[in-house]
């Protein structure tokens, strides 16, 4: 059973309210870009190298990586750190609020009602399409700069303007696309 | 060491809560964007309003250092970019930070979307020089600014007249006010349907 939504509301509103109090607003979409690097300096070492022209400590010859005096590079160097934990403590705490409340029901683990509605039961065809949606939503992200916990969420209660941009954005081709795609409810 | 137990504390109270709020099952993402059910919709409108509401009270009253705010910079490629996301957002009903989190409640469909992500994450390192050069990146409306001038910070101001304080608040109590105003659905029947059906607690 979920939260009504004033509560929920509320304690959503209080967990972005103290990221800022003690550290800085939230964010998640970067740290794919982390595991990414990870994995590929894992297989190839010399795409995060140390280097003392950097201001980071870092560089890469990766121009994405090497943004910013090298930040990327020196979080793919050093992963324990503050917005990497926070992911893997975010996947951690998901989960324990799952288990607690008895878990996803089997019969939705592989898709949401409102898809079997619309598209039937083929399990395969839900992975291909939130595969290539998962696609879809990081190269956004990147490309924006952040999600919708950095940009719209975090953004938003700053009053920043790229917040405002981003929401437009993402709602002007959501909102159309669930309706097209979704004409049964689920 | 003390970010991490930060990290840790805040992470995991984000998850656990994104979990309770219902925005780690697709349907209830998917039944907002198709304006079926708004429950998440009016969720987030209160969690906005009130992180900023208190968020500038904060800063007004100096309990909340300036320095810990974080601007991004607004480009064309924001709102490219978050039309690309708003396209997947709807067709898999996950956003990065509700995918990785409905993966780690055992959904399957988010971990396939989680592993796209990570593709697309790698699309992006590799076609970055490209678009860079194309000038989708180039700021636009002052860059890192914010819509009033915060005090404290050095964030341009796209209505410099403005005190960036009481827009905040102002836009808090808008945003809380627009939660309480919005109807539980927007297509006839829906939202009534979806509460016999057991779909959330209440509204």
């Amino acid at each position: 059973m979920i939260l009504p939504w004033r509560l929920g509301g509320l304690a959503l509103g209080l967990v972005f309210l103290a990221a800022v109090v003690l550290v800085k607003p939230i964010g998640v979409s970067t740290q794919f870009v982390i595991f990414d690097g990870i994995l590929w300096d894992a297989v190839n070492p010399a795409v995060v190298v140390e280097s003392l022209d950097a201001k980071s400590g870092y560089a890469s010859p990766n121009a994405y990586l090497d943004k910013s005096g090298g930040a990327y590079a020196k979080h793919v160097a050093n992963p324990l750190n503050y917005g990497f934990v926070f992911v893997l403590a975010m996947m951690a705490g998901a989960a324990l609020s799952a288990l607690l409340r008895g878990g996803v029901p089997k019969a939705e683990r592989a898709m949401p009602p409102v898809w079997r509605a619309n598209f039937g039961a083929s399990p395969m065809k839900r992975y291909l399409v939130a595969f290539v949606s998962g696609f879809l939503v990081l190269y956004g992200a990147r490309l924006a700069g952040g999600c919708t916990s950095g940009h719209m969420m975090s953004g938003m209660m700053q009053t920043a303007v790229s917040g405002y941009i981003f929401a437009a954005g993402t709602f002007l081709a959501a909102i159309p696309l669930a309706l097209i795609m979704f004409r049964r409810e689920g | 060491m003390t970010s991490i137990i930060l990290a840790i504390v805040i992470g995991g109270a984000f998850g656990f809560v994104l979990d309770r709020v219902g925005a780690t099952n697709p349907n209830y993402i998917i039944g907002m964007l198709r304006l079926g059910n708004l429950h998440l919709m009016k969720t987030i409108l209160l969690a906005i309003g009130v992180s900023s509401l208190l968020m500038f009270a904060g800063l007004l009253a100096g309990v909340i250092d300036p320095g810990h705010l974080s601007v991004k910079t607004a480009y064309l490629g924001v709102f490219l970019g978050g039309a690309l996301l708003g396209l997947g957002f709807a067709a898999a009903g996950y956003c990065p930070g509700t995918g990785l989190a409905a993966a780690a409640t055992g959904r399957k469909d988010g971990v396939a979307f989680l592993l796209g992500g990570l593709l697309g994450a790698a699309a992006y390192m590799a076609s970055y020089a490209w678009v860079k050069s194309t000038g989708v990146l180039d700021s636009i409306l002052g860059g890192k600014a914010t819509l009033g001038v915060v005090a404290g910070t050095d964030y341009p101001a796209l209505m410099p007249g403005l005190s960036g304080e009481v827009v905040g608040l102002v836009l808090g109590a808008v945003f809380i006010a627009v939660a309480f105003l919005l109807p539980d659905s927007l297509r006839p029947g829906e939202g009534i349907a979806a509460h016999h059906k057991g779909h959330h607690a209440h509204s």
